[in-house]
């Protein structure tokens, strides 16, 4: 190769620097996330009024993390103008920090429905733990997936989502059995509904991220398949 | 979409340097190609051998075939002029010849045989707005064409690639020499030739070749690592040397 085809390394490096740290941060973001959720279900579960407003006052910083990383991924598109994998790590990481930044959300509004919860179906709440592991461990396995850009989790994860899907059906068909026998018990029921539909929005999201890392590997996303 | 021209296994020495090592590639008809690559790479060998323009070069020595509309370029009975006429070049510098604008775009006409007035006019007016610069120049016709800026003198040299009515336009680096503006405007004029005409040209601009081409093909060391369309080859790009290029990770 003729020297004068040779790009200029340092620029090269320093744009392979950005690339790392937007991947650090995402995985950053990722993490939070996924903490806030643990967090949210632990108080919900323990009925840990200042851990659920822990959770409520941190999803500010998730918040945080995204704006961040959005305007790091605009600042690369505007400086480097990337291509092949360069594109597809900066374009997973605007679409992933959409789907991050719900789990976020949705941690906070578990934990704001925790703080003023009164009351407990025992037979419901059995369902809604399981659900809540599931949908937990599909949302820290999907940033795993990322993280080590390992796609036969991120296959796993996806299969996983008709699992909470089921659980939130057996929620409501419990749901119902449950108020036929005693109508008193509807407000902590919407409130356990309201959750269970938190959690199965999780597992969607837990999805998505996983999706978008089999993007980034291999040009291809799932709906186009 | 049918191809136009077609290379088999095509093989191109300078002496004993072999600069092409059997490239095999079909051209579809009314498609941008972009041809991109590092200096040295084979991509300028390749489309001026498309025209025969190697001939000139000497100790050049072809091998395989290049064939246009299924004739092949390299047999005894083309005739190299007509061949150029429908495969027309526009280079790297505006290259104008010291007469006329009128003067620059009859001038391959004239060397066809047309000298009817009317027809001139005609021709010399259709290919300059086919070069959108009719409007630019329509009032100085008869002034030198060396007082044009440097992206009037692309596009009257396109004009003139134009006038001899051609199908296909090879194109070298053809705005490397010209500000932003007008890139934009010889972009834009390629997007319109797309219509009636096929395009190869030879890109130095990564972006360039993203906006304007529909297939785009990667060669390295003389041979063509890969050609896809373009939107594959800047998104996924099926060998990691083209994927190495585009990111500006050689070394």
């Amino acid at each position: 190769m003729k020297a004068s085809v040779k790009p200029n390394m340092s620029v090269r490096k320093t744009f392979d620097a950005e690339l790392a740290e937007l991947s650090a941060s995402l995985i950053r973001m990722g993490s939070e996330a996924a903490g806030a959720i643990d967090n949210a279900i632990r108080a919900f579960d323990s009925h840990d009024l200042q851990l659920a407003g822990a959770v409520i006052q941190g999803d500010r910083r998730v918040d945080d993390m995204e704006r961040e990383i959005e305007r790091h991924c605009l600042t690369l598109l505007l400086r480097q103008q990337p291509v092949a994998r360069d594109l597809r790590i900066i374009s997973t990481a605007l679409k992933m920090i959409t789907d991050i930044e719900r789990i976020g959300d949705a941690a906070a509004d578990i934990a704001e429905i925790t703080r003023h919860i009164s009351g407990e179906i025992p037979e419901l709440l059995v369902l809604i733990d399981s659900m809540a592991a599931e949908a937990r461990s599909m949302v820290s396995d999907a940033v795993d997936a990322f993280v080590a850009s390992d796609m036969e989790k991120a296959e796993k994860v996806i299969l996983r989502d008709d699992i909470v899907d089921g659980a939130f059906n057996s929620v409501k068909g419990k749901m119902v059995e449950v108020l036929r026998r005693d109508s008193s018990l509807v407000d902590v029921a919407i409130d356990y509904l309201m959750i269970a539909k938190y959690l199965e929005r999780l597992g969607d999201h837990a999805v998505n991220i996983c999706e978008w890392t089999e993007f980034y590997k291999t040009g291809v996303h799932q709906t186009g398949r | 979409m049918e191809n136009i021209i077609t290379s088999q296994d095509l093989k191109l020495y300078y002496g004993n340097f072999e600069a092409l090592k059997g490239i095999t590639v079909e051209l579809a008809e009314r498609e941008i190609t972009a041809l991109i690559g590092p200096s040295g790479c084979g991509k300028s060998t390749f489309l001026k051998t498309l025209n025969r323009m190697n001939d000139l070069v000497p100790g050049v020595r072809v091998e395989g075939q290049v064939l246009y509309h299924g004739q092949d370029i390299f047999a005894p009975e083309v005739d190299v002029t007509q061949l150029r006429k429908n495969v027309g070049m526009v280079f790297q510098k505006p290259n104008p010849f010291p007469m006329s604008i009128y003067d620059n775009i009859a001038y391959g006409p004239r060397l066809h045989g047309t000298h009817s007035k009317a027809e001139l006019n005609d021709l010399v007016e259709r290919s300059l707005r086919g070069a959108s610069l009719w409007e630019e120049v329509r009032d100085r016709l008869k002034k030198s064409a060396l007082g044009l800026s440097g992206g009037q003198q692309q596009r009257l040299c396109i004009a003139r690639a134009l006038a001899v009515q051609p199908d296909v336009l090879l194109m070298d680096e053809p705005t490397s020499a010209l500000d932003p503006a007008s890139t934009i405007r010889i972009e834009e004029l390629m997007a319109e030739l797309k219509k009636n005409y096929t395009v190869v040209i030879v890109t130095h601009n990564m972006q360039q070749a993203a906006r304007i081409s529909d297939k785009c093909a990667f060669f390295l060391l003389g041979e063509m690592v890969e050609i896809g369309p373009t939107e594959q080859i800047f998104s996924m790009p099926r060998d990691k040397r083209t994927e190495d290029y585009i990111t500006g990770r050689f070394g």
